[in-house]
């Protein structure tokens, strides 16, 4: 027996048992059934508990009315007559707009924290760190809560506001301040910008290619400046300055008019921008720690200064690091956005899932579109940030 | 030409110095405290500008820091009319009367005043626990494993919430709060992601596709949403999804979306670990005949949860700082009985929220601040330790 099992071109039989592809199959089988037998049992249990409390269910209540006022919209929204639909609408572009702004600052603000803290400067880099290490182990709600009600809130009264010249008021209901109004004759100077952007890319564009092919530089910088910034503010010389701005008049109860910006916006901003800062500074110092000192090093001895080497040698080389932990950064940011419940901003998860929630019950609806869509942004922001870095990366030959 | 014109053209060509030149001045100290400050902060005249500005800045900070917390602040007062601005104290720093007053509230939250002991029991045991666990050179640490993930659970459950039979009894965790529930949340996140985290994070890199398919879906599903969707998920919906004989507390339904949360983070932390493992190490166990299951319990994850512990604990210093959001959903951690005592009548000053706030602030600080000098002195360690 033993011999025919030694010569035999069969393999040896195993017992089904333990035949791993067998095994496999069981145990892939086992957990489908599992997970299977658990969402029968969630849903079931769902639906009796729906049927039981009379919710109804579906989403028929998108084309409902509201009714609840929103404090900041970005499109035409009355609590009498728009939809649950339109309040969703409401909500996501809340998020959207201070997630936007704060990926700017944040990324302003810690790619300054980061290289200062890489500075040869010992109290700017001990600063820098201070700064990182505070920020970083406090929580994101606390800092919020302390910008919002310590700080904001505590601005004095509308009676006693702070003004500044210009028709600038400072309280605690929030910064007022003038809105600029168009004119007819504007729209020359709105006509001579965009031409003006579009001039600036196109020589950007010619100026990059003489360079690759002739090692000439052209002044892009002052170039764009001129196209994008002077000869708008020409033509609107020109034109007699056709804009007033105006200003926002303090009554008694509440002052009307102007730009508004609400104390919770600014709050939220404040917080998300500087606490994701402390990590992007982070970020950034690891992305130029790691390129290595020879290329700096063989820069000087070119001949370039600290300005060109930094600019021209090391961030590019270090952008390839920087990028995949930047964009899990921005996506943090986004997806903290979402604490604006907690002071209030009426951002996607405080109109949508706290108030349209609370007024429908339909939860299980409410929160799946919620998240589907931090879902779908983490999606869209992950793909742009792979583009952008399958871009930057190194051409392997 | 003569002799003596000759002596003369060459007197006129050689110079002969017969004095001594006045001394140069000595170089420019690079060494010593002058040199020291030379070098680090006035090296140039942008340097000099940002040492300045740098030094205004500080100064403004800190000089606000102390006169917030310990210049302008009331020490004493029965209420609130000891943190008001006076005519002869026209600046109110930190209101320290409010928080020794709530220091209790903060702790225990609404916990009975008899019961508090057990709190403390638990406190100590969880800080044995902890101490075990973190000091590398700790004797039976697979002991001290043991009774972090086994033992302790239970042992707490019994003594917070009470167990009738042994005299104990039951403390609802409506009571529940402060400090308490911080840490409470806090450890049963840590104590149940990380194996919940190392089976995903096996089943991600697994070969049979039904397993990598329901892992993943789960850790990117989870890792896509903000926290604060997984715990309105968890307070709203989870009642609905279990039959109504078992609807969990608020308390649980909190714990559980964050455990659910921080095993995806962890998961992926794993990940990262099994991947830095070498393919040899893979192959030797499999050589020596070792079957999957031995082969990542005593080959693969040894190693690659040793790697993994500064990374580990940076989850967990997050963990900790986003258990602070449970205060959205109604859970009375720290911070919300914060909330709740600023507001209180009896303290309501301008000063009150920002106290609150410094407290809780450093609260966190001193935690998370202690755990990220622990996962660098490990990484500094295991760095050492690869050297060799």
């Amino acid at each position: 027996m033993s011999s025919e099992q030694v010569t035999g071109t069969q393999p040896p039989r195993v017992p089904l048992y333990n035949d791993p592809r067998v095994r496999s199959v069981v145990y892939q089988l086992g957990l489908a059934a599992i997970i299977a037998f658990l969402v029968w049992g969630a849903v079931s249990n769902a639906i009796a508990h729906l049927q039981k409390a009379h919710i109804a269910s579906g989403f028929g209540f998108w084309n409902q009315t509201a009714g609840f006022d929103i404090s900041q919209s970005l499109i035409p929204y009355s609590s009498t007559l728009s939809t649950y639909g339109t309040a969703f609408w409401v909500g996501l572009l809340n998020t959207l707009l201070v997630a936007a702004l704060g990926i700017v600052f944040a990324t302003i603000l810690g790619f300054i924290v980061g290289i200062s803290r890489l500075s040869k400067n010992w109290l700017l880099s001990r600063v820098a760190g201070g700064y990182v290490e505070t920020i970083r182990n406090i929580p994101l709600l606390l800092q919020l809560l302390f910008w919002y009600n310590g700080v904001l809130k505590a601005l004095p009264e509308l009676r006693d506001s702070y003004v500044v010249a210009g028709g600038f008021y400072i309280n605690n209901r929030g910064f007022y301040m003038p809105n600029p109004v168009a004119r007819p004759g504007f729209g020359w100077v709105e006509l001579v910008f965009a031409i003006g952007v579009l001039a600036s890319i196109a020589f950007y564009f010619w100026a990059r290619r003489r360079q690759m092919q002739t090692g000439r530089q052209a002044p892009v910088f002052l170039v764009t400046l001129g196209l994008v910034v002077a000869l708008p503010f020409l033509v609107l010389l020109l034109a007699g300055v056709p804009i007033h701005f105006e200003s926002p008049q303090a009554g008694r109860f509440n002052i009307s008019g102007g730009i508004e910006i609400v104390p919770e916006f600014a709050a939220l901003l404040f917080g998300l921008s500087i606490y994701t800062a402390a990590f992007i500074a982070e970020v950034v110092r690891a992305g130029i720690l790691a390129v290595s000192h020879g290329q700096a090093e063989a820069a000087f001895s070119l001949g370039l200064k600290p300005g060109p080497t930094l600019r021209l040698i090391v961030v590019p080389q270090a952008m390839r690091v920087i990028i995949p932990p930047l964009s899990s950064q921005y996506l943090n940011l986004i997806k903290n956005s979402s604490l604006a419940v907690a002071i209030g901003y009426p951002d996607l998860v405080q109109v949508f899932t706290g108030t349209v929630l609370n007024q429908t019950g339909q939860a299980v609806e409410v929160v799946a579109i919620t998240m589907a869509v931090y879902l779908s942004i983490s999606l869209v922001t992950s793909g742009l940030m792979n583009l952008y870095n399958r871009r930057m990366a190194l051409v392997e030959r | 030409m003569t002799m003596a014109e000759g002596e003369l053209a060459i007197a006129n060509l050689h110079f002969v110095r017969d004095q001594h030149l006045p001394p140069q001045a000595p170089p420019v100290r690079m060494t010593g405290p002058i040199g020291w400050v030379r070098a680090n902060l006035l090296s140039t005249p942008v340097n000099v500008v940002l040492t300045v500005l740098v030094l205004l800045l500080t100064f403004w900070v800190v000089r606000e820091l102390l006169d917030f917390l310990i210049i302008n602040a009331v020490w004493t007062g029965a209420d609130r009319e000891a943190c008001l601005v006076t005519a002869q104290r026209p600046e109110v720093g930190a209101c320290w009367p409010f928080v020794w007053e709530r220091l209790a509230y903060f702790t225990y939250g609404s916990y009975p005043i008899p019961e508090r002991w057990r709190v403390d029991v638990f406190f100590a045991l969880l800080a044995i626990g902890v101490a075990w666990m973190l000091w590398l050179g700790a004797p039976r640490r697979d002991l001290g494993a043991l009774y972090f993930f086994v033992v302790l659970p239970i042992v707490s459950y019994i003594l917070l919430h009470g167990f009738a039979a042994i005299g104990l009894p039951v403390v609802d965790t409506v009571l529940w709060g402060g400090v308490l529930v911080t840490i409470v949340v806090a450890t049963v996140g840590i104590v149940v992601s990380l194996p919940i985290g190392i089976l995903l994070a096996l089943g991600r890199r697994s070969r049979m596709p039904t397993v990598r398919f329901f892992s993943t879906l789960f850790i990117e599903f989870v890792r896509g949403v903000p926290l604060i969707t997984v715990l309105f998920m968890a307070s709203v919906m989870l009642p609905l999804f279990v039959p109504e004989q078992f609807e969990p507390d608020k308390l649980l339904r909190a714990l559980v979306g964050i455990a659910l949360f921080a095993s995806a983070y962890m998961a992926e932390v794993v990940r990262a670990g099994l991947q830095a493992i070498p393919k040899g190490q893979y192959e030797g166990a499999m050589a020596v005949g070792l079957s999957y299951s031995p082969m990542m319990r005593l080959i693969v994850l040894p190693q690659a949860l040793r790697i993994t512990i500064p990374n580990i604990v940076n989850t967990y210093i997050g963990l900790f700082k986003d258990t602070t959001l449970v205060t959205i959903i109604g859970i009375f951690d720290l911070l919300h009985t914060i909330e709740v005592a600023r507001i209180d009548p009896k303290w309501a000053t301008p000063v009150t929220s920002a106290t609150g706030y410094a407290v809780a602030a450093i609260f966190y600080l001193i935690f998370c601040y202690g755990m990220s000098r622990y996962a660098r002195a490990t990484e500094a360690r295991l760095r050492k330790g690869d050297k060799k």
